[in-house]
């Protein structure tokens, strides 16, 4: 008999087959994942998912008898009651006469639950979005570890080797053992020949000298240059990067004009932010600011729920930003990422206001200004928003004031290209 | 334990007194469990090679029918998530155990068991169910234990390779069709058997002749004037056609395998495993009650020697039993827990029975087995029942009328015309044999699986393929599935397929399907 400790094999052996089933019922999934996105909080988009999907192309099907029909005779256990000839009514739901037994085969099979993990989540949520390869993976790479010096080690590979330190050991050893150095023996071998040459009867002398050169030459010989002793090796630690915090508000008109799908894609938007921001800073807040002619800060929930009535003026939010910051959020301390969404409508005569307050307050103070319309993709060309043809301006003279069109998820990403890519970049250059 | 008090044998340490074991542990255990199941009970086994896994790989093994590797395909995938989501909820444990049917037979023990637990199922697996596998006469007839891992490691390497040649999805596509016909993958005369490795040889021989054969020139022969004989009487032949065909097949794998005009060779060889699997499966459908009762019994029987001569605690015995009754627990009809009979319930109860009628026979089993009651050799009375029988025959045979009292069966007949069931028989003088009948035919699969023949392919005509339904007491095959699978065996005839089903009594047709491939 053998015992075999499989435990160590590889795991997720079925891994393949989980993949071929994914994309089997895709379509399914995506959709399920889309329900799933509604619901969400925007600061949990990074999250696996319980997904319950039901598929046709899932179906596995085989030839079967069919229920409920013909003549069964079947045996059940635990009679108290009956005797031969008693007849008993058959359970409801015309489950014919095999009742509780057996559950037919199939019948339940075809839907069913089952968790995504984050890495699967994600990958749809940014399939829609249209990101590039490079930038998934970035986000989806959790906070990732940096390895930074910390002191020295006696042991490592040998790209890591600290010579300086090294040498320095050795050198102390050498001293501390006495280990002659080359220039000692020359010496003594010269003054032997000299000797010799001079008067090779002068036993005594010569032979002490010879003895002194033989236990130099061992001790050159034990007492090692270098030994494994000396060596010292430059050791790193894996520290989570220092991250900062960042706030970032997300300021979106509710008025009627905000449909249903409208408010989707601003979530939408809303979630990549954040994932972005979360990979970059270590701490995020989120602020919801809602607004009609008014503005008020809410929680996630009413902010995609309630809709309101009424017009649309949009500085009434950029006031209330304004004013959470200063009494929240210093700009000093926090790094101010702001993202707007609207259908482009605000009354003409605001717009000036808008713009005053973005030059004069909110851009200086924030890291990024974003403004998306949403819409679909139905105004005349040529035709701009009021609120589009106000911020162009700011846009053409701002690096950090990004704006986009967006009639569908795949428009968004763009957005935050510029932005991130610049980042990104320098963050790697740096290293 | 029947013995109120045991006698310990002087200097008998018990094996283990703690939950925690060690692998110096479970060979020791493992040691005593054989001398006793080999050498006191004269059990005849593979040898056992036992193998320590996690939780996670237990998953693993779930999603591969529990075989140690198998061939990639996404509905191994939906069972793992399903088994996986049902896990992590908590609504279904895992096996302690998975044996495999092979030589060296194959034990999973999961590592979180205590030492009681490796201790019962290593008597129950690599003792029980390991001596059922070596005996069984299905087993010995339908399986090769001693191929089987190669095989399996063959057909692994050949999807692979076909998906790597031929794209995953074309190859998806053959399984699909081919899994749906797994059931009618099944031949139930046995043929003979060649090994694993020779089957390889002779696929890739087959692959390489064709290659090194392959003429330009023969595709420029017109097909029909080799075809066009002279236009004698058709159904003569028709009738030859079938014979040469070896029509009607039951197994429609094997007829698709090697009849369909339009399968590419690789797909051939795809449907041949499907089908070996489905035949290497098809004893262990068999015979659930017979083997898992074995197994049960033999663990008991360990189990309790092992605690009659002090070489397990009290404690471990304790959680033995609790364990093992609920293994052998069976729900009423009415209870809500009441999932069809549960076979090691049932194998496990015939096996105490036979091993009471043998040493403590009433006039009934003897009146009712004269040829075993009261002869007093339970092992040799069991280990025929075990090599000889399957489960239907086994219940026929060997189910007395003081256990169809003690599970208080009744049977009923259900005819869908009527709003009620009728009981027809219960546990007394009467109804004994019309109830030992019927639970037989419960467990008979040539019953339960509908019986569906290839009756005419028209290879020379139209190329559509036929089957036929024998209906047996009126009824038919679920018509939805039925549709759904008729399509996967136009997918692989490349024709059209028509299915009838006729009355099995009277041979009036009851209905007909028809599909053709989709393009």
């Amino acid at each position: 008999m053998d015992i075999v400790d499989r435990r160590l094999n590889p795991k997720a052996k079925s891994l393949g087959n989980r993949q071929r089933f994914l994309r089997r019922a895709k379509g399914e999934i995506r959709d399920a994942v889309r329900d799933a996105i509604k619901k969400r909080k925007i600061a949990e988009v990074g999250g696996g998912e319980n997904v319950r999907i039901r598929s046709k192309s899932l179906r596995e099907p085989q030839f079967g008898l069919g229920h409920g029909t013909g003549q069964r005779d079947f045996v059940l256990p635990g009679n108290r009651k009956y005797s031969v000839g008693d007849v008993i009514r058959k359970p409801d739901g015309g489950g014919g006469g095999s009742g509780s037994k057996g559950s037919p085969d199939g019948s339940g099979e075809d839907d069913f639950v089952f968790n995504l993990s984050r890495d699967e989540f994600l990958d749809i949520f940014f399939e829609d979005l249209k990101l590039p390869n490079l930038v998934k993976a970035k986000l989806k790479d959790m906070r990732s570890p940096q390895p930074v010096r910390a002191g020295h080690t006696s042991d490592g590979s040998p790209a890591r080797l600290n010579q300086m330190r090294t040498m320095r050991n050795s050198m102390a050893r050498r001293i501390a053992l006495h280990r002659p150095r080359i220039k000692e023996l020359e010496e003594l071998e010269a003054e032997i020949a000299r000797l010799e040459a001079l008067d090779p009867r002068d036993d005594e002398k010569i032979l002490g000298l010879k003895t002194r050169l033989a236990r130099l030459a061992y001790l050159r010989k034990v007492v090692a240059y270098i030994d494994p002793l000396d060596l010292r090796y430059n050791r790193f630690e894996k520290r989570p990067r220092p991250k900062t915090q960042a706030v970032m508000f997300c300021l979106m008109d509710v008025s009627a004009s905000m449909t249903e799908p409208l408010k989707d894609l601003a979530k939408r938007f809303f979630m990549l932010l954040h994932l972005f921001l979360t990979r970059h800073y270590a701490e995020v807040d989120v602020v919801f600011i809602r607004h009609t002619t008014e503005a008020q800060e809410v929680d996630e929930e009413t902010f995609f729920k309630a809709t309101e009535t009424g017009g649309t003026v949009i500085s009434t939010a950029l006031v209330e930003m304004m004013k959470i910051v200063s009494a929240r959020y210093s700009p000093a301390d926090w790094n101010i990422y702001a993202a707007q969404a609207s259908d482009g409508h605000n009354f003409d005569d605001d717009m000036e206001h808008c713009l005053e307050l973005l030059d004069g307050d909110i851009l200086p103070a924030s890291q990024y200004f974003a403004y998306i319309e949403v819409g679909q993709d139905d105004t005349p060309h040529g035709m701009t928003s009021v609120a589009w043809s106000g911020y162009e301006e700011v846009a053409e003279r701002c690096d950090h004031f990004a704006m986009r069109r967006v009639a569908s998820p795949g428009d968004i990403y763009p957005v935050f290209r510029e932005l991130f890519a610049v980042s990104e970049m320098r963050g790697e250059g740096t290293r | 334990m029947n013995a109120p008090f045991r006698k310990i044998e002087p200097g008998v340490e018990p094996l283990f007194k703690g939950a925690e074991w060690d692998f110096d542990l479970v060979k020791k255990t493992y040691d005593a469990i054989e001398k006793i199941g080999v050498g006191e009970m004269g059990l005849d086994i593979y040898p056992n090679q036992i193998e320590v896994i996690t939780a996670e790989q237990m998953l693993d093994a779930y999603a591969s029918i529990g075989m140690p590797s198998m061939y990639r395909h996404w509905s191994f995938g939906k069972h793992f998530a399903r088994e996986e989501t049902m896990y992590r909820k908590g609504a279904r444990a895992l096996a302690y155990e998975l044996v495999i049917n092979s030589n060296p037979c194959i034990n999973y023990i999961m590592e979180e068991n205590t030492m009681t637990m490796q201790t019962l199922v290593m008597a129950h697996a690599a003792m029980g169910h390991n001596h059922f596998f070596k005996n069984n006469y299905l087993f010995k007839q339908w399986t090769d234990a001693t191929s089987i891992l190669d095989y399996l490691a063959f057909a692994k390497e050949y999807v692979a390779e076909c998906e790597e040649k031929y794209g995953v999805e074309a190859v998806e596509a053959v399984l699909d069709s081919a899994h749906a016909l797994m059931n009618q993958g099944i031949s139930r005369h046995p043929a003979k058997r060649p090994t694993a490795s020779a089957l390889r040889d002779k696929a890739n021989k087959r692959r390489e002749h064709e290659e090194a054969t392959y003429n330009e020139l023969w595709r420029t022969v017109p097909r029909s004037a080799l075809a066009k004989t002279a236009g004698d009487a058709d159904s003569k032949a028709a009738a030859q056609e079938s014979l040469a065909l070896g029509l009607p097949q039951e197994n429609l794998l094997y007829f698709l395998e090697k009849h369909a005009p339009k399968l590419e060779d690789w797909k051939r060889e795809l449907l041949r495993i499907v089908r070996m699997l489905a035949q290497y499966f098809y004893p262990q459908r068999q015979t659930k009650v017979m083997n898992e009762g074995c197994a049960t019994w033999v663990h008991y029987e360990i189990l309790n020697r092992m605690y009659d001569r002090g070489q397990l605690t009290e404690g471990s015995m304790l959680e033995f039993m609790h364990s093992h009754s609920s293994v052998v627990f069976q729900p009423k009809f009415e209870d809500k827990f009441y999932n069809g009979m549960n076979p090691y319930a049932l194998g496990f109860a015939m096996m105490q029975d036979i091993k009471r009628m043998c040493e403590e026979p009433t006039a009934e089993d003897r009146d009712w087995f004269p040829d075993f009651a009261g002869n007093g050799d339970t092992l040799g009375t069991l280990k025929d029942a075990w090599a000889n029988f399957r489960d239907d025959s086994f219940i026929l045979q060997y189910l007395s009328p003081k256990l169809m009292r003690d599970f208080r069966f009744f049977s009923l007949h259900d005819n869908s015309a009527f709003p009620v069931v009728e009981v027809k028989s219960i546990h007394d003088e009467k109804g004994y044999r019309n109830i030992r009948r019927m639970l037989s035919a419960q467990y008979d699969t040539s019953a339960r699986d509908p019986d569906i023949q290839v009756v005419n392919a028209d290879l020379s005509g139209g190329r559509r393929l036929t089957l036929q339904h024998r209906v047996r007491n009126n009824i038919p095959l679920d018509p939805e599935a039925c549709d759904r699978t008729l399509q996967h065996v136009a997918h692989l005839w490349g024709y059209r397929v028509k299915l009838i089903e006729v009355y099995a009594e009277t041979g009036k047709t009851f209905k007909e399907h028809e599909t053709l491939p989709l393009p």
